[in-house]
Order: structure tokens, then C-alpha cells, then sequence
């Protein structure tokens, strides 16, 4: 499949650096400065062509005729736009701009459909909708959901003195009695699929996979916190933090949002009625305790400093129990930020180039093979595949404990008509079913591709 | 320093340089010559020496650009040290020292040659000294790249050490895809070649080596007075093969995949032909009075000038014996070169094209001192970084060029000799005039010249950086 991503900003690079590991996917990048497509095109298998993707001559010799997804990711909307347009008309490919400024947010679907585009991402939307997600479940890193809602993946960190601490993985389900599967553990900065005898221990942070009641159940039997939080603190007041309160207020949290700048608060207040603006500067501690951190049930950074977001956060862990979100745009130094253990860390850069992934993965999955969604866990480093089951599937109607799996493949669910079975040795997988797989072996396309390859 | 891999890949250019002497084997078979035996013997070294290279696979992969300009330089230097030893073994040639000369001058496509009597020889011996010609036209590590799985996108300073040209570019986005388009066009042009030569009634086993000869411009023939005895014909497909393999191959591409707007429309190309055409006109009109008809004076001129800037050097006439303005155009010819991304060797078309273009740029600011001027070729701007490395590309190469000049006149040849010699090894030509003319050879020189010129073939045919990067320390500080 021919891949052409115009703009190689942050996030042009990291969808570079994650399509480039995929074996038959052929991608061009194009970019208006030269040092920056040489410096790509040096790291990655890839092709790189100097100049603006609205330019026609410059497609073509990207490849434009062949290609089948154009991805334009330039930091300007309009130059996003203009060049799916163009692409669109030149080429019969797919087109995914990003689109970001909230002046469109409104009329996107108007412009989605006239464009023809296939998919339009705002970054800050994105970022703001995970974060309002996970404020929602506090105690969950991060949360990706399968089978349409029915299955939730859950990251969440084991806390001090808790029941899970030194227990080993198949005690889990007959000691706590509750059907949850353990899907990952990430322990400082390794991260395994664990088998059995795995022994957990506080502060890994463990994925699981279950549907939202069991989870809910697993929650309460570990004693870790499950309801949502009822305020939240923000600090910056910048388009994040619009969509995030927007979110926040729609299920009914109270929101207060700290800004420095006079003229922005006049705007937030005209766009958020509801929520409570305070004109001040948030990098202050006085002004945070006088707005009362230490009793906040929730904290989010979002100020545009990404140094400033750390410190924030550290201030108000020092200060209070709340639930902690800071946003960083730099990926570069993600091991650093995540020992410094605070909660939710959001990558609005990541979560762009994730959404476009999966969408690519979708796509080039829908010539050739079937999975549904993709999920990428364990800091990228695995996978959470979703499979439906076709007829004559040659893992169908043969009990699990009798199928020969590869090494580091765990079937971590099986849905069936909306059950959700979490699957033991004697449970077997129908035809119609949709399975999740949980793997570290990338580029799976098909269920049978889970089975040893029988040798001849 | 990754030296793990940079071993690694040299034990698979080893592996290769043994499955590459099977086909001087068959020859050596069929015309059931005893070198058969020199040539398993070769073989069963090259592979004990990759295999135990190979062994292990080491688990970082990662080829950064120093890894990669070591692993070509390296690569190149085994290669024609390990492709001596057919040679030395059949004692086709005893000394090691000329032997070496014979097979770097052969994997550099360069064709110049230490042999005074060439077809005493035997054939399989020959054909082998041709076939290295064919190995090195278009790269070995080019050819690696397509066929191992030697994964990431750090293969690119592999391929960019290897193949000539101020700035390499990929054809398609995969590396391994680029790398096999441009061997399957390699071969292709190669058996065209074959088939036409055929057509005019030669045994295949002479024209197999003409085509190694022309495909990988190098210009060792089979026989002492190189092409001249072969028929118009012949003369004129080869003057045909020896352009169409100075060109880039990315033209071939574009035409292939019909972009036929994009592949004509190239400056390079252009010059690169006007060049020819009006070269062949002056020495024609030129020497005109040494041959007996115009059609004559044509067809030797055309090829003396095809032959001289792609690289190739093979010859039809003893042009040392031309008037001082064809010389001299010859000469200027063999600087040129061929164009970027072809076989040949040379400075480069383009590159001349853009030094020109650069001077033009210089008189017009100098006039006009304020004045924003870019340079453009293709209808596109050449990036500052593109001009300065063609400028200190130049540079290294008058350095080296002057101290080649310097180091082998301890030997007291005359002016032009030392010039031409050094013109026609730097730029993997072959001949050069007078004593190294093209009835002459290299065997003159002393052991001490030879590994001077040895050195020059390697930094003409690497563009210079790629060698000279082992020779600095900075190379092997930690």
C-alpha cells in the first residue's frame, strides 16, 4: 500500500517512524524544508520529497496516482485542506487532514463531506476527549475500548498495600473472584506479557481487558477508586482546555480553569457559561492553594510549556490526593516523565499519529485480512487485536488449551453475540465470534496467524 | 563504532565475490582449461573467510553514516584484494602488487592494465578480469542491500557511499525495491547488449565480455588492440551501449513506469548528450585527414568520445596519435565523466553543470551584490548544502589529484604521461596518452605509482569521501 504524509512536523515524523516497521506499506513523505526531508529520510526506509503538497508537480512526483492514503499533517489547516482537495482530484486516494482550529470544529462534517475527506483528526479534541475519559475513571491511566464499547482496555498502576501486591497472575481470578484478564505489565521501563507465575508488585502498571461492569467489579475488589471524579482544576486556558471543559461539563463535572491571560478569560467565559474562570497566574502556588488544590479532586496541566506542566503536577501531587493529567508535547523524553509517576500523562502528538495508525492499520487489514480495531499497548511496544472469526477459521471449534499458540500470544477475550467470555483452557472459539489477541509480534493479519506454523 | 556489523557485512560481500567466481568456473569448464581448479581454490578461500564472517548475526543492526561509508570502503578494498587471487593462483600474473592493480582497475570499471600481452591469457582468467568490470558497475553493496535482509532504513548510506552522484535518491520509498529496480534494469540493458552483439556474428563468450566491459563502463577487451578489430557493427552497438550506460539509470525508470515528460526533461541528460554530439563533431572535422572516409571519421570519433566520457575506455584507434585539439578534448572528456546515478566515473555531468552554473551565479552577484540568486536544475533550486559539498568534492579531488601527480613522478615519466595517468585512473577511464596511451600500458610504473593510482581508481570510483573517511581519526575516536 502507498502511503504520502505532507508535513513532517512531530507527529509527520512519528507516523513516519511507526508505518515505516510495516512491511508492505510503501510511504513518501513530503515537506517544504530540505534539511528536514533529508534528516527523515536518513532514519526510515521511506521516500522524501521537497516541496508544498498543495503544488500538483510535487504530488505526482510523490507518487500521487498510485498512492492510496494521503495524510496531510502541516501545521496549517487550510495547507492540510488544500491539499487533500487537490489530492483528492488528482489521485483516487483516501485523504486524512488535520484539522485543529476550533473555528471549523463546528462545520467539520460540512467539510469533511464536500472535501471528501476520510477522515478529519483534531489533535486537541482528541487529547481533550482522552483526558476527559480518563477523568471519568481515575484510577485507569488509559483507557481503549473493543467490540464497540463491550470490552475495556484498562492501564491502571497497582497502589501501595494492595491486595494485588506479591500475588501471582492465576491467583487473580479465584482469589478475587471476578472475570478480568491481565493482558501486560510494565515494570520501570521493561514491559512483558506475563504468564502465570508472574509475581505483581506495587507501582507496576498492569493493562487488563474486561467489559466495563467486570472491570468496575475488579476495581472494588482491589479496593482501587472507581467513581469519577467530581471537580477538576485546569491550569492554561488554551483549546484543549475548551473541549476538555466542554466534555467535563456535559457529565456534569465542575470545571475551573485557570488563565493568565485577561483577554483569553473574556473568551473562555463567553464559550464556557458554566464553568468557573479564574484570571491569575497558575504557575503560582498561592494562587493554586487559594483555589484550593488541596482539596481538588482532579488536577489537569495543560499550560503550553511542557516544563511548567511537570512542575505543576509535582506541586499539586505534593499537595493533595488528586488525580493528575499533564499534557507534553515533546515524545522524545516519555521514560524520563513516566518515573516521575504522575497518573495520566497525555501526548496529544501521539494520540494524532496513534488515531491516524489505526485507521492505516484498518485500512491496509481490509485488503487481505480482518481486524477490527487495534490498540497498541505497553507503550507501543504491543498490541490488543480485535479478529472477527469467518467460517472454516482453522482455530475455530478446537478448545484453547489444544490450539498450538506462538510464543508471546495471549487470547485475551472472545465475544460472542455481545457476551463477553473471558477465555479459559476448555473454552472454544466459534465461527462469528470476535477475539482479542494480545501480542509483541507486530503485522498480524489473520486469526491463523496466531498458530504455530506446522512444520513440514 | 558498530564493528559487529560492519564485519558482518563484509563476510557477505565475500560470500558473494564466491558465488560471483562460478562463472568464470563454468568458462574455465567449458573450455576445459586447467584453471578450474584455481578457481575452486579461490572460491572455497573467499567462502571460509564470509562464513566465518557470517556466522553470527549480530543483534544491533544499526548502520549509522560512519558504519556505512566503512562498510563500502572496506567492502571494496576486500573485494579486489580476495579478486587478486585468481591471478596470482593461475600465475597469470605473479606479482601481487600488479595483480591487485588488475583487479581494482577491474571492480573500478576503470580498464586500465598492467598486461602488455592480454590474449596469452587464458580465457576463463579473462573473462573473469571482464566480469569484475560487471560486478562493480553497478555496486556491489547495491546489490547486497536488494538481496539481504538487512533490515532498516540505515541502508541508505550503504547505497549513497556506493553510487556516484552529488545527491542519491531513492526511486521508490523501499530501499530494497530501489536496489532490485536498479539491478533488474542493469541486467536488462546488459542482455540487450548481448543480443545485438550476437546479431553481428561474434561468439558469445567474446561478446559476454564486451558487455561487461560497457554495461559496467570499464573497458577490458579480450584482445590486444581492444575493439579495433571487431566490425563497424559491432564498434557502432557498442558507441550505442557505452551512452546509454552514462546515463542515469532513474531515466530508464521513468520511462519504464511512463513519466516520459518527467524523464526527458532533465538538464544532466541534456548536457550530457550535447556534449557528445558536439565533441564527436570537432575531433571529426578535426582528424578528419587521418581516415579514409567521412563515415569512418564518424564512427571513430563517436566512439573514441563515448568511450572516453562514460568511463569506459575501450579503444578503435590509437587516439595519441590524433591532432593536440582532439587530444585535448579527450582529456577534458575523461574530467567530465559520465552522469550521476549510470555506471560511469568521471566528476559528473551534473556536477559540472551546477560548478558552471555556480560561476554564473558568482559574476551575476558580484555585479549585483545584493541580489538573491538560487541555482536551479530540472527547474528546481539546488539546496546551498548540494553546492558546498560539489565544491568540496572538487577540492579533495585536486588534492588528491596533485599529490598522485607529485607521488609518481619519483618515477621520471614525462608531464603528460603522470597527467593522463592519474586523469584516466581517478576517473576510471583507463587509457590515458603516451606511455599509458591506449596501446600502451601501466606496467611501467613503479610498485610504490601503482598503489598510488590503486588509490586513486578506489577514491574515482567511491567519489573520494567514502575512502578518505578511513584515513581520519576522527573516524575511530569514541
Amino acid at each position: 500500500m502507498n502511503i504520502i504524509i505532507v508535513g513532517c512536523g512531530k507527529i509527520g515524523q512519528k507516523l513516519a517512524q511507526q508505518l515505516n516497521y510495516e512491511e508492505d506499506l510503501n510511504i513518501t513523505v513530503v515537506d517544504i524544508r530540505y534539511n528536514v526531508v533529508q534528516d527523515i529520510i536518513n532514519q526510515y526506509d521511506i521516500m522524501g520529497v521537497v516541496g508544498s503538497g498543495t503544488s500538483i508537480e510535487t504530488l505526482t512526483e510523490a507518487g500521487i496516482e498510485t498512492a492510496d492514503i494521503l495524510i496531510a499533517v502541516t501545521g496549517s489547516d487550510e495547507l492540510n485542506l488544500l491539499t487533500c482537495l487537490i489530492a483528492k482530484k488528482t489521485g483516487n486516494c483516501q485523504t486524512i487532514a488535520r484539522v485543529r482550529k476550533p473555528e471549523y470544529s463546528k462545520e467539520i462534517n460540512l467539510i469533511k463531506k464536500d472535501l471528501g475527506l476520510t477522515l478529519v483528526i483534531n489533535p486537541e479534541q482528541t487529547a481533550a476527549a482522552e483526558i476527559a475519559r480518563s477523568l471519568r475513571l481515575p484510577s485507569a491511566i488509559k483507557i481503549d475500548s473493543f467490540a464497540k464499547g463491550r470490552v475495556e482496555l484498562l492501564k491502571l498502576k497497582i497502589p501501595e498495600n494492595s491486595v494485588l501486591d506479591n500475588l501471582t497472575v492465576m491467583d487473580i481470578a479465584p482469589k478475587l473472584n471476578c472475570d478480568i484478564l491481565l493482558c501486560g505489565v510494565e515494570r520501570n521501563e521493561s514491559a512483558f506479557i506475563p504468564r502465570g507465575n508472574f509475581v505483581l508488585k506495587s507501582g507496576d502498571r498492569i493493562s487488563v481487558i474486561a467489559s466495563p461492569k467486570n472491570a468496575a467489579f475488579f476495581f472494588k475488589k482491589t479496593g482501587i477508586k472507581t467513581n469519577r471524579v467530581k471537580d477538576t482544576i485546569i491550569v492554561g486556558g488554551g483549546t484543549t482546555a475548551v473541549y476538555l471543559a466542554k466534555y467535563l461539563l456535559q457529565s456534569g463535572i465542575s470545571v475551573k480553569i485557570i488563565e493568565r491571560d485577561t483577554e483569553r478569560c473574556e473568551t473562555l467565559c463567553r464559550l464556557l457559561p458554566k464553568a468557573s474562570i479564574v484570571n491569575a497566574d497558575g504557575t503560582e502556588n498561592r494562587v493554586l492553594l487559594e483555589e484550593g488544590i488541596e482539596y481538588a479532586e482532579s488536577f489537569v496541566a495543560l499550560t503550553n510549556i511542557d516544563e511548567e506542566n511537570v512542575l505543576l503536577s509535582l506541586f499539586a501531587k505534593s499537595k493533595s490526593n488528586a488525580k493528575l493529567v499533564t499534557k507534553i508535547n515533546r515524545i522524545a523524553y516519555d521514560e524520563v516523565i513516566s518515573s516521575l509517576e504522575l497518573d495520566t500523562i497525555v501526548y496529544p502528538k501521539n494520540i494524532t499519529a496513534e488515531y491516524i495508525i489505526k485507521f492505516v492499520r484498518a485500512k491496509k487489514n481490509s485488503i487481505g485480512s480482518n481486524v477490527e480495531t487495534m490498540h497498541l499497548i505497553l507503550d507501543g511496544k504491543a498490541e490488543a487485536l480485535e479478529f472477527n472469526i469467518r467460517e472454516n477459521s482453522p482455530v475455530s471449534g478446537i478448545p484453547l488449551e489444544s490450539l498450538s499458540l506462538k510464543e508471546n500470544i495471549l487470547i485475551a477475550c472472545i465475544n460472542r453475540n455481545g457476551n463477553i467470555i473471558t477465555p479459559r483452557g476448555k473454552d472454544i472459539i466459534k465461527c462469528g465470534d470476535t477475539v482479542i489477541v494480545v501480542t509483541t509480534i507486530t503485522g498480524l493479519k489473520d486469526i491463523s496467524d496466531i498458530l504455530e506454523q506446522r512444520k513440514k | 563504532m558498530n564493528f559487529k556489523i560492519i564485519f558482518h557485512t563484509l563476510g557477505w560481500v565475500l560470500n558473494f565475490e564466491a558465488a560471483c567466481m562460478l562463472l568464470p568456473l563454468i568458462c574455465a569448464v567449458t573450455y576445459n582449461e586447467p584453471h578450474s581448479l584455481t578457481f575452486i581454490a579461490c572460491m572455497a578461500i573467499c567462502l571460509a573467510a564470509g562464513v566465518l564472517l557470517t556466522f553470527r548475526t549480530p543483534k544491533n543492526k544499526s548502520i549509522y553514516a560512519k558504519e556505512g561509508f566503512i562498510i563500502v570502503a572496506l567492502s571494496w578494498i576486500a573485494l579486489s584484494i580476495f579478486g587478486a587471487l585468481p591471478f596470482v593462483i593461475s600465475g597469470a600474473i605473479p606479482s601481487f602488487i600488479d595483480a591487485w592493480f588488475e583487479t581494482v582497475s577491474g571492480f573500478t570499471t576503470t580498464g586500465a592494465t598492467i598486461l602488455s600481452d592480454i590474449e596469452v591469457l587464458p580465457k576463463s582468467i579473462l573473462f573473469w578480469r571482464s566480469f569484475t568490470h560487471w560486478i562493480g558497475g553497478m555496486g556491489v553493496l547495491v546489490f547486497l542491500v536488494a538481496i539481504l535482509p538487512l533490515a532498516g532504513g540505515s541502508n541508505l548510506y550503504l547505497i549513497k557511499a556506493e553510487s556516484p552522484g552529488p545527491s542519491v535518491s531513492k526511486l521508490v520509498p523501499k530501499i530494497k525495491s530501489t536496489a532490485k529496480i536498479l539491478y533488474g534494469l542493469y541486467t536488462l540493458l546488459s542482455f540487450a547488449e548481448v543480443f545485438f552483439l550476437l546479431a553481428g556474428k561474434i561468439d558469445l563468450y567474446e561478446a559476454l565480455t564486451i558487455t561487461f566491459g560497457t554495461a559496467g563502463t570499464g573497458g577490458f577487451a579480450v584482445k590486444n588492440s581492444s575493439i579495433a578489430e571487431y566490425s563497424p557493427y559491432i564498434q557502432n552497438v557498442i558507441t550505442i551501449f557505452m551512452i546509454l550506460f552514462g546515463i542515469n539509470f532513474s531515466v530508464y525508470y521513468l520511462l519504464l513506469i511512463r513519466r516520459f515528460k518527467e524523464a526527458v526533461h532533465s538538464d544532466e541528460l541534456k548536457a550530457y548528450l550535447i556534449i557528445i554530439a558536439a565533441s564527436t563533431a570537432v575531433i571529426c572535422f578535426n582528424s578528419r585527414h587521418l581516415f579514409a572516409s567521412l563515415p569512418d571519421a564518424v564512427r571513430h570519433s563517436a566512439f573514441q568520445v563515448a568511450s572516453i566520457i562514460t568511463t569506459t575506455g575501450f579503444a578503435t584507434e590509437n587516439f595519441d596519435k590524433w591532432p593536440e585539439l582532439s587530444k585535448t578534448i579527450l582529456v577534458t572528456l575523461m574530467f567530465i565523466g559520465a552522469c550521476a546515478g549510470s555506471t560511469g566515473g568521471g566528476i559528473k555531468v551534473s556536477r559540472i553543470v551546477i560548478l558552471l552554473k555556480s560561476i554564473s551565479k558568482e559574476l551575476r552577484i558580484t555585479a549585483h551584490p545584493k541580489r538573491i540568486y538560487k541555482i536551479k536544475m530540472n527547474g528546481r533550486i539546488i539546496e546551498h548544502e548540494t553546492v558546498r559539498s560539489i565544491n568540496v568534492f572538487l577540492v579533495a579531488y585536486a588534492t588528491i589529484y596533485v599529490a598522485s601527480m607529485l607521488l609518481i613522478s619519483i618515477d621520471n615519466f614525462g608531464f603528460t604521461t603522470n597527467f593522463t595517468a592519474v586523469a584516466a585512473t581517478i576517473n576510471n577511464v583507463g587509457p590515458g596518452l603516451e606511455l599509458v596511451g591506449p596501446t600502451q600500458n601501466f606496467s611501467i610504473f613503479s610498485p610504490l605509482s601503482k598503489l598510488v593510482l590503486v588509490f586513486d581508481m578506489l577514491a574515482g570510483r567511491l567519489e573520494i569521501f567514502p575512502l578518505l573517511i578511513l584515513f581520519s581519526t576522527y573516524t575511530w575516536k569514541k
